[in-house]
This record gives C-alpha cells, sequence and structure tokens, in this order.
C-alpha cells in the first residue's frame, strides 16, 4: 500500500532541508512560512515539485554564500515569476 | 514607534516573504490559515516525535507495551498514528541479549507515519546491501558498537511490513514521566542504528 507522493511528501524529503534528528528545522518564523508557500504554489499550480527544486538548486548555487531560507525564498519568488499572469 | 507594543522592524528577507505572502493572498493561492496548516504539518504532524511517543508509553505502560508487541498498527493508532506507509506495522523489541536494526534491501520502505522520511543514508545502495551483509561492522562505523554477546537481528521492511524498533529504556530515566522519557528517544535509536 503505498501512495503517490504529495508536494508535501516532496518538500519534506529535500534531502539538503536543515535538520536535526529527522525533523525539519526552522530558526525563524519567515522560514517555516516561505516554505508553506512553495508547498502551497507547487499545489495550486499542479506544476511539478522538481521545478521547484531545479530553482532551488540554481538559487544554492548562484550565491553558495547565502543561507540556505534565503536562497528558498529567491526560488520562492522565481517560481511565482514564471506561473504566469494568473499569479504573478 | 515608540509605542511600546510595535513589532520590532522587520529584517529585508522577512520583507520579501511578507510581499510574497500578500500577492499570493491577493492572487487567491493560499491564506493565512492554509500556511499555518502546512507548518503545523511539518512541526509537528510528521517526524520521529510521533514513534518516540509510542516508544515512551510502552516504556511505562506495560500493557500498552504488550499490545504494541502484538498488534503495532492497533497499538499506534491508539495514539492517532496511521495511514499511508503505517500498515502493518511491527515492533520489535530491543534487550540485554538482542539488538534490532531495520532496513529496506528493495527500496526505501519505512513506517512514514512514526518516523518521518527517511534519512537519506537509508535510501543509500550501501547501508542497503551492507546491513544484510555485516551488519556488526556497519553499525561500528556508524558509531553503534554491538558488544560480540548480542545477537544483531536485521528485519527487511517491505511494502507488507514496516519495522519499528523499541529501544531500550536508558538507566537512569526511572523518574522521567513520559513526556520528558519521549524527548530522549531519536529517530536512529528507533531504526536501531542508535543505542540510548
Amino acid at each position: 500500500m503505498t501512495h503517490p507522493p504529495t508536494a508535501r511528501d516532496h518538500a519534506f524529503a529535500e534531502a539538503t532541508l536543515p535538520r536535526s534528528n529527522g525533523e525539519v528545522v526552522f530558526d525563524h518564523p519567515w522560514q517555516a512560512r516561505a516554505m508553506a508557500m512553495a508547498v502551497l504554489v507547487v499545489e495550486h499550480t499542479g506544476s511539478d515539485w522538481d521545478d521547484f527544486r531545479g530553482s532551488l538548486v540554481k538559487a544554492i548555487g548562484d550565491a553558495p554564500e547565502r543561507s540556505y531560507w534565503e536562497s528558498w525564498v529567491v526560488a520562492l519568488e522565481s517560481l511565482v515569476a514564471q506561473s504566469g499572469p494568473g499569479l504573478a | 514607534m515608540t509605542d511600546h507594543h510595535h513589532p520590532l522592524p522587520t529584517s529585508p528577507i522577512e520583507e520579501r516573504v511578507n510581499a510574497l505572502e500578500s500577492l499570493l493572498i491577493e492572487k487567491g493561492v493560499l491564506d493565512v490559515a492554509a500556511i499555518d496548516s502546512v507548518v503545523d504539518y511539518y512541526e509537528h504532524q510528521v517526524g520521529p516525535m510521533n514513534g518516540a511517543k509510542v516508544v515512551a508509553r510502552a516504556w511505562v505502560d506495560p500493557d500498552y507495551r504488550a499490545r504494541l508487541l502484538t498488534d503495532a498498527t492497533t497499538a499506534i493508532a491508539e495514539l492517532g498514528f496511521g495511514g499511508a506507509e503505517g500498515e502493518h506495522m511491527v515492533v520489535v523489541e530491543n534487550t540485554p541479549e538482542v539488538h534490532n536494526v531495520v532496513v529496506c534491501t528493495l527500496c526505501s520502505c519505512y513506517p512514514w507515519p512514526v518516523l518521518g522520511l527517511p534519512p537519506t543514508w537509508y535510501k543509500s545502495p550501501p547501508y542497503r546491501s551492507r546491513m544484510v551483509r555485516e551488519p556488526r561492522v556497519l553499525l561500528a562505523e556508524m558509531g553503534c558498537p554491538i558488544p560480540d554477546d548480542v545477537e544483531i537481528r536485521v528485519w527487511d521492511s517491505s511494502a507488507e511490513v514496516r519495522y519499528l524498533v523499541l529501544p531500550m529504556r536508558p538507566a537512569g530515566s526511572e523518574g522521567h514521566d513520559e513526556n520528558a522519557l519521549a524527548a530522549m528517544i531519536t529517530r536512529d535509536a528507533m531504526i536501531g542504528v542508535a543505542t540510548l
């Protein structure tokens, strides 16, 4: 018995997420909100989580010294901008 | 700005997150309640804290422990945990004579409702093959040396059966209540690659 992975599963499984003992670590509330917004935008647009992951990888690669969650926000901004006139 | 109730000035990154949130609310993509619900999901509803509650209950309640070892799926559901990837649970108990460890040799079967999603190493081919071939060596490499006189049992999780290890209660924890005990229990101990 399995179920198809949802955007939430993919987000949780993101291998690079900062974690402690398996739990995702948020240092500030805005980080948790940014994570939730990415999940909700992917769910809303019906896009593939891999699209967001690609943006995140690019954002981290573009500025390796930037903090993980700031790169997450950059990737989220990019996802919203790419999601078309209905969204941005 | 002299009002002492005024919130602290927001940082530039917070302002960007706020702007995104306002935009997405305005476009009807989400609302504040939806954000709170997703955050709650990650912070409180998935992850090893659920398994830790199961283990802590088993440590303090012998009747629960007996039910857990007989019919784990039902006993875990008593605490409100279940659903996808949590069917057909089997709990295996560590004792001074036996150490249990869980692997999925075929893929990455793992009890999501009680442990969250698996760590990256659990899905790696070396873990999946070596834990079967040379568990004592691999456990020692992972910082969990098992004495030679303790038997190691390796359990292969599958789509049919998901295993959870019931670790031994640490010495010195006699006075702890259930919540304090749950805080001592780690994900790795419930996979069997750590002891407490």
